[in-house]
């Protein structure tokens, strides 16, 4: 069975593109691209790994992280979280929240993939 | 505020107008000379009844011996001592010390409102680039295209047989996210630009200096027609004048006033006309011209950077040049390699901050002194664009027993047209701006990380 991984971003060209690679990669992919309820709608998808954008319409991933972190179903769920600041404060903060790994846009489809896969195991 | 201070000044000032005997005002005021002595140079403080005794003996209101300028300078002194704690013993005497030392403690002054606009100005620009939110903004939307653009355009490069509806999909993303960086980054500019005016940003005075040379396009005709040296010095004054909403800093006043007067003794030296008829008949070669008049080859390279473009165009049409609206190029420097005359080219821009590459002609002249260097050179980048550049460094000062000379050395970058850099078999010699933009990844003169990709 294929492995399931949550896209939540809000560049739709992103989306598309991200979705497309994982999806010809052999995942399982489902999108959400709004901050707003989208701890809710991790909870609820319950993905492999999480790829979480940092700056997202309604609410940061920062708070995503630190909530979906706190408790339920994806308490241990690998996050790798996405930035279009690589400041060493993003990347501290994003560590002691939670995140599994972080990455600064723009990245290589390769990064990302590989990325992945360490991430989701064997 | 305590304001009975530097009255003594005052006093002994208003003394003498009156023509008053020192003796003769202590007598009238009840008390000793040398007491009056002592008030009179700030060692004692005044007030009260014998303030206004002596005041009536000079036959002034009181208040006129005890207000003024210098109660706001002893305030301001005391918050310089407030910010930058001194001995308690000393900040007592600094009414003496102002009336001892009034120069020195308007320099105090002077420089702590300095500093104190200095650090305001750092605060507020570290704040914009921290916490300005529409930047922010644009930078994230800006490297959101840009994400999207790599992963996309990879996509396309990299997936064997991709199906045509993907293709247009990935096509079509790509002009919108390529449309949408475009726009943002006029955006930003815009932005950057207004904040720029707005705020008035920090300018050094090369900054300053640069823009008053822009502004006349590095041609002063008013140099050019001769004349005494009474009338280049008004033209000269004039000009600085004129330009006091560029020349904001002394440095940079008295710095673009020693050029103008060069420029006049250069313009005396090597006519206008005389330079364009040389320059039809022989092109651009310093070395022969100089020879030929008897000048120094740094003069006729100065000489050459003042012609407007338009002007030197038609006399260079067979040459390799493409010589642009701009004309030619110029740099300066000293022997410790400091520009200290710049004139950039829109392709050949010169560093603003820091300095140069190391692999530039200008510094190959220094370390070889009246040898005159012809180079054809490309700069580093996309696009770089090819020139020739011709360098000489010659003493400034006449030769003595037992002294090395300082050099100065000129380089001129003249650009190259297509056609003129595929001349020469030879290939162009790879040089840049400065380390810190130059992309190039190995390069044996790199002395800093460049903060392009590959140039590290």
């Amino acid at each position: 069975m294929n492995k399931h991984v949550l896209l939540v971003e809000d560049e739709p060209n992103i989306i598309e593109a991200v979705s497309f690679l994982l999806s010809r990669d052999g995942w399982s992919v489902s999108t959400h691209s709004n901050g707003h309820d989208a701890a809710d709608v991790i909870r609820a998808k319950q993905p492999d790994v999480l790829v979480l954008d940092v700056m997202l319409p309604g609410r940061s991933g920062f708070d995503i992280l630190e909530d979906i972190r706190s408790e339920g179903a994806c308490k241990d769920v690998p996050v790798l979280m996405l930035t279009a600041r690589g400041q060493t404060k993003d990347r501290e903060r994003a560590e002691r929240l939670g995140a599994t790994r972080f990455m600064t846009k723009p990245f290589s489809n390769a990064e990302i993939i590989e990325t992945l896969h360490e991430l989701s195991g064997p | 505020m305590r304001r009975e201070t530097l009255t003594g000044s005052r006093i002994r000032e208003r003394r003498l107008i009156n023509g008053q005997k020192q003796a003769d005002l202590a007598r009238k005021a009840g008390i000793s000379a040398s007491y009056l002595n002592l008030i009179e140079h700030n060692r004692r403080r005044i007030g009260g009844k014998l303030l206004l005794d002596i005041a009536s003996a000079l036959g002034v209101e009181p208040m006129s011996l005890s207000e003024g300028a210098e109660a706001a300078l002893l305030g301001a002194l005391r918050e310089v001592a407030a910010m930058h704690p001194v001995e308690q013993s000393e900040l007592e005497r600094v009414e003496e010390f102002a009336g001892r030392f009034p120069g020195w403690a308007n320099l105090i002054e002077t420089l702590a409102q300095r500093q104190s606009s200095l650090e305001q100005t750092v605060v507020s620009l570290t704040d914009r680039m921290t916490h300005d939110p529409q930047l922010a903004e644009a930078l994230h939307d800006m490297l959101g295209a840009v994400t999207a653009i790599r992963s996309t355009s990879s996509i396309l490069v990299e997936t064997d047989k991709l199906e045509p509806e993907w293709q247009d999909r990935f096509h079509r993303n790509l002009n919108e996210d390529a449309t949408r960086l475009t726009e943002g980054s006029q955006a930003l500019v815009a932005y950057l630009n207004d904040e720029t005016s707005e705020h008035q940003q920090v300018t050094t005075p090369q900054d300053e200096i640069e823009a008053f040379f822009q502004r006349h396009g590095y041609h002063f005709a008013l140099l050019e027609n001769g004349g005494s040296d009474t009338q280049a010095h008004d033209a000269i004054e004039s000009m600085l004048e004129s330009a006091d909403d560029l020349l904001v800093s002394a440095s940079a006043g008295a710095q673009v006033k020693r050029l103008l007067i060069r420029y006049w003794s250069d313009a005396q030296a090597f006519g206008f006309d005389v330079m364009l008829d040389e320059v039809s008949n022989v092109g651009l070669e310093p070395a022969l011209i100089a020879a030929k008049y008897n000048l120094d080859i740094g003069l006729v390279m100065r000489r050459f950077a003042s012609v407007p473009g338009d002007l030197l165009r038609p006399l260079l049409q067979n040459s390799p040049y493409d010589i642009a609206e701009a004309g030619i190029g110029l740099a300066v420097c000293d022997s410790s390699g400091t520009l200290t005359m710049r004139k950039p080219l829109p392709r050949f821009a010169l560093p603003r901050f820091g300095a140069a590459c190391p692999l530039w002609s200008l510094y190959q002249a220094l370390s070889r002194p009246l040898v005159a260097l012809r180079e054809r050179s490309q700069l580093s980048g996309r696009d770089g664009a090819p020139f020739e550049t011709l360098a000489f460094a010659a003493p400034v000062s006449a030769p003595q027993f037992g002294a090395v000379p300082l050099l100065e050395a000129h380089m001129l970058m003249i650009p190259l047209s297509a056609s003129g850099a595929a001349q020469n078999m030879e290939p162009l010699r790879p040089i840049g701006i400065s380390c810190r933009i130059c992309p190039r990844g190995e390069c044996i003169g790199r002395r800093e990380p460049s903060i392009l990709a590959g140039g590290v």
